[in-house]
């Protein structure tokens, strides 16, 4: 039993926690204790608390992740076009320069905040943490956080969100699911953007990215779409309604969701999650 | 990647719990770290004295146990052997599976020296 809650045991590492117990005695002083506590835990937390925001608004949050330059601000340009009178949207932006994104997003009339991250190559729990305290949640339906580009390090910081959602663009090779496992096994949905582009692509098969990915073992939906001709977007928008009713309906029953891939324990950590304690400084959230 | 600020995380649940055991040294420490978690073994390894050096896991022994990637799968329910990018269920091929094991990111457990000195 890790030290908290259970979370992190798994069929694999189950038999360390039956064995022996949590804390055995040795002969001669020495104590081995059993702890399964995940390295990133002070993140993990730093999320929970993040999710626990956007739930006490009844917010979606989405994270959405890709390689630089594979369409995320143009696909929530065009998302804001299409939906922005049906659904209250706010982004967070990550970049690591630039308020080139969030002024793009504030263009359509719709509040962003800029993280600007200096070198850090993603976002983290407490990064977004800090750009809550600018945005106004309790106006909101969907807030999409556009994580920095990088199909390395994003996927394994939690921010608090409730879905992932990662984006191959046509141009940068059917094989990208196999060759970056860990982002495309963390997503609740795949979209191949700039699909208008296959008419002059001789390489890029999208029967193959999508092979690709189920060989990840991924069942989630794989959208083929197009932001910037506006083509084909009513899977994506559909999606999107439906985890916006999805989720009301969870809040209504007072629970939450993290992104499908993750440790089976940590479901279990989700709903214990009660304990209430203060943050280090105290600091009111805008409401 | 970011072995370094894993390993300072690392450190700062060993000082944790070696306070909360009273204990002044850590003698040993189990990581169990799976292929798909992100985080690489010899490069956790290498950055792991650089983060306990001036702590109370300073002489401690860093043992990381590589995890398998074992998958189950919904079809046939058998539990199977697979690779990073290759999650399907060794038996029958299908996709349809569950990870039992390889994406782990843990400190397992360690060893406290509890002795008077």
């Amino acid at each position: 039993m890790c030290d908290t809650c259970g979370c992190n045991i798994t069929s694999g590492n189950a038999h360390l926690v039956t064995t022996g117990g949590k804390h055995a005695l040795t002969e001669d002083g020495k104590s081995a204790i059993t702890v399964l506590k995940s390295l990133l835990s002070e993140n993990d937390h730093q999320a929970l608390h993040n999710r626990e925001h956007f739930d006490q608004h009844s917010v979606l949050a989405i994270n959405l992740m890709s390689s630089p330059g594979s369409g995320k601000t143009a696909l929530l340009e065009a998302t804001i076009d299409a939906l922005g009178n049906e659904l209250s949207i706010g982004v967070i932006e990550g970049d690591l320069e630039t308020e080139n994104d969030a002024e793009r997003i504030r263009a359509k009339g719709i509040p962003a905040i800029q993280i600007s991250t200096g070198s850090a190559c993603h976002l983290d729990a407490h990064m977004v943490h800090d750009a809550l305290h600018n945005i106004a949640l309790k106006d909101l339906d969907i807030v999409f956080v556009e994580n920095v580009g990088n199909l390395v390090c994003p996927a394994s910081f939690d921010l608090g969100q409730h879905r992932n959602v990662t984006l191959l663009s046509v141009t940068e090779g059917d094989d990208k699911p196999s060759k970056y496992p860990v982002i495309f096994r963390a997503a609740d949905l795949v979209l191949q953007t700039k699909s208008d582009l296959l008419t002059v692509l001789d390489d890029f098969d999208p029967k193959k990215a999508e092979q690709n990915l189920r060989n990840l073992a991924s069942e989630v939906p794989f959208f083929q779409i197009a932001a910037r001709r506006e083509l084909e977007l009513d899977a994506w928008l559909d999606w999107l309604r439906n985890e916006v009713k999805e989720h009301l309906e969870r809040i209504a029953r007072n629970e939450s969701i993290k992104p499908a891939i993750q440790p089976e324990g940590a479901q279990l950590h989700m709903a214990e999650h009660s304990h209430s304690h203060s943050h280090t400084q105290e600091h009111v959230h805008k409401e | 990647m970011h072995e370094l600020a894993i390993c300072q995380s690392l450190i700062s649940q060993v000082e944790d719990i070696a306070s909360e055991h009273q204990a002044k040294k850590v003698i040993s420490i189990l990581v169990q770290i799976g292929p798909l978690s992100g985080a690489e073994a010899p490069l956790i390894k290498s950055a792991y004295p650089i983060a306990a050096a001036g702590t109370v896991a300073e002489q401690a022994i860093l043992e990381i146990e590589t995890m398998p990637i074992r998958v189950q799968c919904n079809n046939c329910h058998e539990e199977t052997i697979a690779k990073v990018n290759r999650l399907i269920c060794g038996k029958c091929g299908d996709f349809h599976t569950k990870l039992i094991s390889g994406d782990e990111m843990l400190l397992a457990s360690l060893e406290l020296d509890n002795t008077i000195h």
